[in-house]
This record gives C-alpha cells, sequence and structure tokens, in this order.
C-alpha cells in the first residue's frame, strides 16, 4: 500500500494540510510546486528524497486512463521504478496548456498523441539532471553514466538513486535538448501496464467531486427550469424556508438556489418550493414535430460540404438506385456521477473543486463571476465519475451557477444537481437526420453518393465558435461524412443547420456518434442493392484506404465472417475513422420477439502507435457498450417543452445481462499515435444495425433499434 | 436518535429517520466511497450491506438500519486484501471508478451466497448496478477470478 501512503505525503508536501484535511485519495490540490525535499525540474515532474516520482498530469481522469498513460510516458524516458510512480493532476497554469489546443482540456480522444513528445521530453530532461548530478559526484563524464530502475550507474560499483540525487539535481539548469530513447528500448511503452488508480477506486478513498468535503461547507441544490429558456417569475419560500437545516433560498441565474447544511435537508426544502415561471418560448417544443421539420428541410438543397463530380447526373443515370433516412435522436452523457461542484469564495480569492475537463475556461468563467483576476482563482481537478464531454462545457454551466451560490451562501459550498437535473440540465448529443441517396451501375459499382445533415450546430453561438466553424457550416455536425473514404466517382454532402434553444454540446465520438451510423448503414444497402458481401463490397471501395482495409480486414478474419451463424443470427460489419484512429466492428445479433440481442462483439483498432494496450483494450469494450446502449436504449425526447425521460429507468444504460461478449484488437503500426477514448464508439450502432438487418432482412433507420420502425 | 453500527463501529446519530442511508453514511459519517447515482435504485452505486444483505441506500432511510451492522466499500477490506479487490486489481475493472464501490459490496453478496457462480447468477447479480464506462466484461472475469481464488484459498 505504498502508493497510497505515498499520496498522502505528497498531499501533505503540496499544501493540503494548509487547508486542514486531507485528501487521500487525490493529490489534486497541488500547487504543484517542489519544496526542500524534492527535486522538480519541470511543470510534469516532481522527485522526493523518498525516491518518489510524481508525475503532474494536465489532462483530466475520467477513466480513460490518463493518470497512468502520461506516468509512462515520462517514466520510460527517467527511467523510473515504476511502483514508485504516482500521479497529481495539475493546477491550472499555461505551462499546461494542451499543446494543439492551447488551452487545458480533455476532449477529442487527443491526451496520450498531444502528451507523447511533452511526457517523455520532460522524463529525459529529468533524467539528464540526475545523470549530470551523479555524474559531478562521482567526477566522471556523465557519458559514461548509465540509469535504470530509479538510479545512476558508473561502472559496476557505482549507484546514486534518484532520491539521493535530489539536492544535488536541483541545484543544476535543465538541459535544452535531449535524446529521448530509440522505441525498440523501451520497457514500458507499449506494455499493458496497470492502472495506477486502481487501488484508490476499490476501497472508497477515491475523491471525485461529490466527495469534497470542506470545514463549515454548506450543500445546495438548485429547482432549475421546467422547460430551456424558462425564467423564475416569483417564487415561495414560506414553508421550504422553516425547514430544518435551510440557510437561505436565492434566486440565482439558473433558477433557484436551495442552501442547506446537507443534500437531503436541501431536497426536500427543494420539493417544498413553489416557483412561478414565465416559460419563455420552448414551452411548446416538441421532438417529433421537430423531427417533421428536420424531414421537410432535407428536401431542399443545404449548405455545400464537399462536392465530387456530379451526384446527381450519375444517380439520374444509374441502374439501380436507392435512398434513406437515418434519424438519431438527442442524448444524453449520463455520467454515473451527477454533475456538482464546491466553491470556496473569499474576498480576494476563490476556489473551486470539481471534476473538470475544461480548466482554462472553467477558471476564467469562475473569476468572472466571482469578480476576481484568474490568478485568484484555483480550480482543482478531482476524479471525474465519467465525463464524455460533458464536464467540458464552453459557458461552464456547472461551475459558474456554483459561484453564483456561493456569493449569496457566505460559506464554502457544494452544490449538487439530482440524476433528474442533470438528465434534463440540457448540452446533448444533438438529434441528426441524415437524407442519403446513391445509386449503382449495372456492374454493382457504386457511382452516385449524396447525404444531405439536418441538426443542431454544437459550436454556433460558442464563445469561440469562430475557431472551429468552417463558412457557414459546422465541421463537427458533418464530420465522419465529409471525409467518406469510399472510392465513389460522385459524392456530395450538404448541411442544414437547426436553430432551436436547446442547449447542445460534444458527446463521446461527438459528430461521428450519428455519421457512422448514417454513412455505415448506407453502404450496407448499397452493398444489398449490388447483392454483393457487405464486407467484401466495403472492401473493393476502400482499396486505397490501406489503414481501413486493416481494421475491417482483422475485424472480419477474428470475427470469423464467413463462418456460418446459428438460424435466427446476423452478422454486421461497419469501418470508421475518427480522432486519428482507424476502427471496424463486426457484431452478431439475434431477434427474438422484436427484441433485438447482442450476442458477441469484434472490435480492431488502428491507433498508429500505442502507449498502453490493456487501457486501449478497455477503451474500446467501453466504447463498444457506449455505442451499444445508444443504439438499442437510449432516446430523449420533448413533449411541451419538457423532457420526458428523467432517470436510469426511462434513459437506459446496457447492463450486464445485456452485454455481449467482446473481443479487441490492435493493429501493430508505426503510424502516428491517434486517439482511442471515441474512435471505439461509432462502429457500434452501424454494425448492430446491419446485423440485424443479416439476421432479419429489416433495415434500421432510426435510433434507438425498434423493429416495429425495422423497415 | 439512530443507532446502528456502521463498519464493525458503533454509531449513534441525530437525524430525521427519514433520511436515506445513503446520505448519513456520506455526510454525516464522511464515508464517501457510497455513491450517488440515481436516488431511485436504479443504478446501484450507492450499494452497500445491512446484515449481509445487499441494500440500495439511497432509497432506504436510515431508519431501516437501527441496530443493525451496515459494511460500506470502506468496511469491506480497507488493504485491498479481498478476493474481489485482489480479482479487481488484477483485471484492471474500473475505469472512472465512480459505479465501482456498488460492484464490489454487490459482487461480495453474490459470492458469500454462490462461491462458485456461473454467468446467469452474475447477470442476475449485477444487472442492478449500472456502469456507464462499460467494464462489466472485466467485472464478470474478476468475480469468476475471486471465485477461484476463494476455492485455492479455502481448500489450503
Amino acid at each position: 500500500m505504498q502508493r497510497r501512503d505515498f499520496l498522502k505525503v505528497s498531499v501533505a508536501a503540496s499544501g493540503g494540510l494548509l487547508i486542514g484535511f486531507q485528501f487521500p485519495g487525490i493529490s489534486g490540490l497541488a500547487s504543484a510546486q517542489a519544496s526542500v525535499n524534492t527535486f522538480m525540474p519541470n511543470a510534469f515532474v516532481r522527485i522526493g528524497i523518498d525516491e518518489r516520482i510524481t508525475v503532474i498530469v494536465n489532462h483530466s481522469e475520467m477513466g480513460q486512463g490518463v493518470y497512468t498513460s502520461l506516468p509512462m510516458l515520462l517514466a520510460e524516458e527517467l527511467d523510473a521504478d515504476w511502483t514508485k510512480v504516482g500521479y497529481e493532476s495539475a493546477p491550472v497554469d499555461p505551462k499546461y496548456n494542451h499543446p494543439a489546443f492551447g488551452m487545458q482540456i480533455t476532449g477529442g480522444s487527443s491526451s496520450v498523441w498531444s502528451g507523447l513528445e511533452q511526457f517523455r521530453q520532460a522524463g529525459a530532461a529529468a533524467r539528464a539532471m540526475l545523470v549530470a548530478a551523479a555524474a559531478q559526484q562521482w567526477n566522471v563524464d556523465a557519458a559514461s553514466c548509465r540509469t535504470e530502475s530509479g538510479a545512476v550507474f558508473n561502472g559496476s560499483n557505482r549507484k546514486l538513486t534518484y532520491g539521493q540525487l535530489v539536492g544535488a539535481a536541483a541545484k543544476l539548469t535543465p538541459p535544452e535538448h535531449v535524446q529521448l530513447k530509440d522505441p525498440k528500448a523501451f520497457k514500458l511503452i507499449g506494455k499493458p501496464i496497470k492502472r495506477l488508480d486502481t487501488p484508490v477506486k476499490l476501497n472508497g478513498q477515491a475523491v471525485f467531486g461529490i466527495d469534497v468535503k470542506l470545514p463549515g461547507m454548506l450543500t445546495a441544490v438548485i429547482v432549475r427550469p421546467p422547460i430551456f429558456g424558462a425564467k423564475v417569475k416569483s417564487f415561495d419560500d414560506s414553508r421550504a424556508r422553516s425547514m430544518p437545516g435551510v440557510r437561505k433560498i436565492v434566486a440565482v441565474p439558473a433558477g433557484v438556489a436551495v442552501i442547506a447544511d446537507t443534500f437531503w435537508q436541501a431536497k426536500m426544502a427543494r420539493e417544498a418550493l413553489q416557483v412561478d415561471w414565465d416559460e419563455g418560448s420552448m414551452q411548446n417544443f416538441s421532438t417529433s414535430q421537430m423531427m417533421q421539420e428536420f424531414r421537410e428541410r432535407a428536401k431542399s438543397t443545404g449548405t455545400s460540404v464537399r462536392k465530387d463530380g456530379d451526384a446527381a447526373g450519375a444517380l439520374a443515370n444509374a441502374a439501380k438506385r436507392i435512398e434513406a433516412v437515418y434519424e438519431v435522436p438527442y442524448l444524453s452523457h449520463l455520467m454515473m456521477e451527477p454533475l456538482n461542484c464546491v466553491v470556496d469564495l473569499r474576498p480576494d480569492s476563490c476556489e473551486v473543486w470539481t471534476g473538470s475537463q475544461f480548466q482554462t475556461v472553467d477558471r476564467a468563467n469562475a473569476a468572472e463571476v466571482a469578480g476576481l483576476p484568474n490568478e485568484k482563482v484555483q480550480l482543482h481537478t478531482t476524479f471525474l465519475g465519467g465525463g464524455f464531454g460533458r464536464r467540458a462545457n464552453p459557458q461552464s454551466d456547472f461551475v459558474v451557477e456554483a459561484v453564483h451560490v456561493a456569493k449569496a451562501a457566505g460559506a464554502p459550498v457544494k452544490v449538487i444537481w439530482t440524476r433528474e437535473d442533470d438528465m434534463r440540465g440540457g448540452w446533448y448529443r444533438p438529434a441528426f437526420l441524415h437524407a442519403v441517396e446513391g445509386g449503382i451501375d449495372a456492374s454493382g459499382n457504386a457511382i452516385s453518393w449524396r447525404s444531405r445533415l439536418v441538426g443542431q450546430s454544437i459550436m454556433a453561438g460558442a464563445p469561440f465558435a469562430a475557431m472551429f466553424m468552417k463558412g457557414n457550416y459546422d465541421p463537427s455536425s458533418v464530420e465522419g461524412v465529409d471525409d467518406l473514404p469510399y472510392a465513389i466517382p460522385n459524392v456530395t454532402v450538404e448541411s442544414h443547420q437547426a436553430e432551436i434553444n436547446v442547449p447542445v454540446q460534444w458527446l463521446r465520438s461527438v459528430g461521428h456518434s450519428h455519421t457512422a451510423f448514417a454513412v455505415e448503414c448506407f453502404v450496407d444497402e448499397l452493398a444489398a442493392l449490388a447483392q454483393k458481401d457487405p464486407y467484401h463490397f466495403r472492401r473493393q471501395l476502400l482499396l486505397k484506404q490501406p489503414r481501413h482495409i486493416g481494421v475491417l480486414d482483422l475485424a472480419a478474419q477474428k470475427a470469423g465472417w464467413d463462418k456460418p451463424l446459428p438460424k435466427g443470427m446476423g452478422r454486421g460489419i461497419a469501418v470508421h475513422f475518427a480522432f486519428g484512429s482507424y476502427s471496424a466492428h463486426v457484431a452478431e445479433v439475434s431477434v427474438t420477439d422484436r427484441k433485438v440481442r447482442v450476442h458477441r462483439m469484434v472490435c480492431a483498432i488502428d491507433c498508429g502507435q500505442y502507449v498502453n494496450p490493456g487501457i486501449i483494450a478497455a477503451q474500446l469494450e467501453g466504447g463498444a457498450i457506449f455505442g451499444a446502449s445508444a443504439a438499442l436504449f437510449q432516446e430523449l425526447t420533448f413533449e411541451h417543452g419538457r423532457l420526458q425521460q428523467t432517470n436510469f429507468n426511462s434513459f437506459p444504460v446496457m447492463r450486464m445481462n445485456e452485454c455481449p461478449e467482446i473481443e479487441t484488437h490492435i493493429v501493430e503500426s508505426n503510424e502516428k499515435a491517434g486517439g482511442i477514448g471515441e474512435p471505439g464508439v461509432p462502429c457500434a450502432a452501424p454494425a448492430i444495425a446491419n446485423a440485424v438487418f443479416a439476421a432479419t432482412g429489416k433495415r434500421i433507420r432510426r435510433l434507438p433499434i425498434r423493429m416495429t420502425e425495422a423497415v | 436518535m439512530v443507532g446502528f453500527s456502521v463498519n464493525g463501529k458503533r454509531v449513534d446519530l441525530d437525524v430525521d429517520p427519514s433520511t436515506p442511508l445513503l446520505w448519513v453514511i456520506r455526510e454525516h459519517l464522511g464515508l464517501t466511497g457510497t455513491k450517488y447515482g440515481c436516488g431511485m435504485a436504479q443504478c446501484g452505486a450507492c450499494t452497500v450491506h445491512i446484515n449481509g444483505e445487499a441494500v440500495r441506500s439511497c432509497v432506504a432511510p436510515v431508519s431501516r438500519a437501527t441496530g443493525k451492522a451496515v459494511t460500506t466499500i470502506e468496511g469491506l477490506s480497507p488493504d485491498l486484501s479481498n478476493p474481489l479487490q485482489r480479482a479487481w486489481l488484477e483485471e484492471d475493472v474500473p475505469q472512472c471508478g465512480y459505479c465501482q464501490s456498488g460492484q464490489l459490496m454487490s459482487a461480495a453478496v453474490l459470492l458469500r451466497e454462490k462461491p462458485q457462480p456461473t454467468d446467469d447468477d452474475i447477470d442476475e447479480a449485477m444487472t442492478g448496478n449500472v456502469c456507464r464506462c462499460g467494464t462489466y466484461p472485466r467485472i464478470r472475469r474478476a468475480i469468476h477470478r475471486a471465485a477461484e481464488m476463494v476455492a485455492k484459498e479455502g481448500a489450503r
């Protein structure tokens, strides 16, 4: 249990005790500074005289394994003793900015590829200084020294551990250039190293945002608008005010905050509170009507996204043609840990504890509401009980409202969202419609493809929309269809941007979560039209896309594509490129009494050079289940402006008894590293839908899959 | 006053007896390993044992624990020596980790009642525990592995 002891030490050393208590499971309270007993050669690592190596991680741990994979990179170049390596979450500081995105953010399946150089360099620089310090003590040439397992060696009998070199190394100047290892010498990178954060997640010690406790802290819940855009007209708190433990009931921009000693007292008082709402312009909003409008809109030409050749002309001359409309609903991120945020606001400082994916923006937004300069606001990133994009909100909704509540509370306060608050709170994956038409020639070759998308932009209206928008369409709406990889000579992609006052945002795999469904189901429909095998039909159209073919072949081979299945079962395939990685799935399903059961999913990935195949396997398993949950169960609907789903019973997640067997396979590759958190999601839905077709002859064109709607 | 034992320690609390046990454990006793996920016994994140029985503490009033023995994840085995925790480590089960306390507490009851559980037994015992990260295949493997450990170590 050395690691836990270590965590306590690092918290103590870095200021955790200054506020009078310990956070055993996370050292996210760090100021990431060296003390007398440590050597901190750069922002990413601190070495203690006790031999402990603390890697300061600038990405949020939300399950995807960055508290292990990023320390592995650093420890590899440092030649650290892996049993002495721990992690700490970085404070907010420009030196922890995402090298590609220019701010502190965890998203886009980018933590490992963006950290490759950064963390390896940091480890190599630390190693060079430790070697220089040892060489100085021995009065030998640094080049004659070697390092292994946390120590510097010279000749056959001289050894100094990194801990012994802390004092001397701290006096040296960091090198400007360092030599990185030859990959052939890697001892950690490429190995299925076990996660560093597992022990604290098995005994209750891991501290998530909702677990943070400060002395004198109050807890608040907020009565939130029943309809997006509704405003508080008035409220009657005469009963709620006098309930046990209630400290204050106050209007805040997010609604009406009930501040009490405990969560349950706040929640009870909230139920006794009467709020009169001005319901605003969304009171008649319904998703069924919205989808009807989407269908109408898809009949007109949209903004051109891609135009190869003449899709309409080729379609007119096609031997056979087919059209299909695919629809997907709004989706909730549904992290297991509902949103929450702790704020300790003082006259000249503000401290925030939360599971953030978007530290730079969250701190700036908190500072603005607090009326303080950025540097007076400290944001501590705890463990995230799931993120999936929701905890990277461009408006920092869950942080900003907590600062408002803290202003009223006059004491440290934790705002907790109930599950229902979280589900109704918006920032969903937008609903989308894809109207697709295509044609084949007399030999069965695909010659024309037109995709027309209708849906909300997740970027339009965001504070940094200008950075992302391409002319007058949102690339994240069409990603995954704009780069259609199939060798079809005539391709048109058009986008219609819907303007609806339902807040939307990125959800795990973003646009790919719907484009892969539409594209990979339609390719399957074209294959059927050409009376060809869906795997071989794809393969023929991907001859110039070797990495697509690599994963497609691997998945098909491992699944035993040509082996017959028992009657009533079907096998479906899908392939997709997203976030720098290539992914393919084969799903096996049966359909009984109109109920789809997924029995097996075989997932193949080519994510280029990889760091931890164990974590990759876990992400592929989880990605397949995440995608399958959406495909089989999940839909948010609105009637009269009100969300119809409130909790796990009406917005289900795949459960143990529904979970298929999942196999994962990695393509060995020397290509540039790609992402892994999201690329495993997109193929799940189309592979399952295509398997349903193989089993039943019925096409699925709407998610979640309902056999009553199959055509 | 409500009195019961938590992880072997006697507690007497001045708390509204209708308060869910979950919030008493988390807020009054400071044991935050037990998680809030749904508030309506839909997700299992709040699973604890009352006299050895798996209970969704988010819907169990604290009064239900009166005079009984409550075990939370902190009481399962703080040093991770429980076979389930060891198996969870070997299978590298958790991702975000938020649901895992509840998963372990449900699995502990399963293993006690069925030392050699079948896949169907696992489905039955574990289907009330949601994992949004999708760790189910590893949980299943870890339960089987823990069962093997218990069998081997018990035979020694």
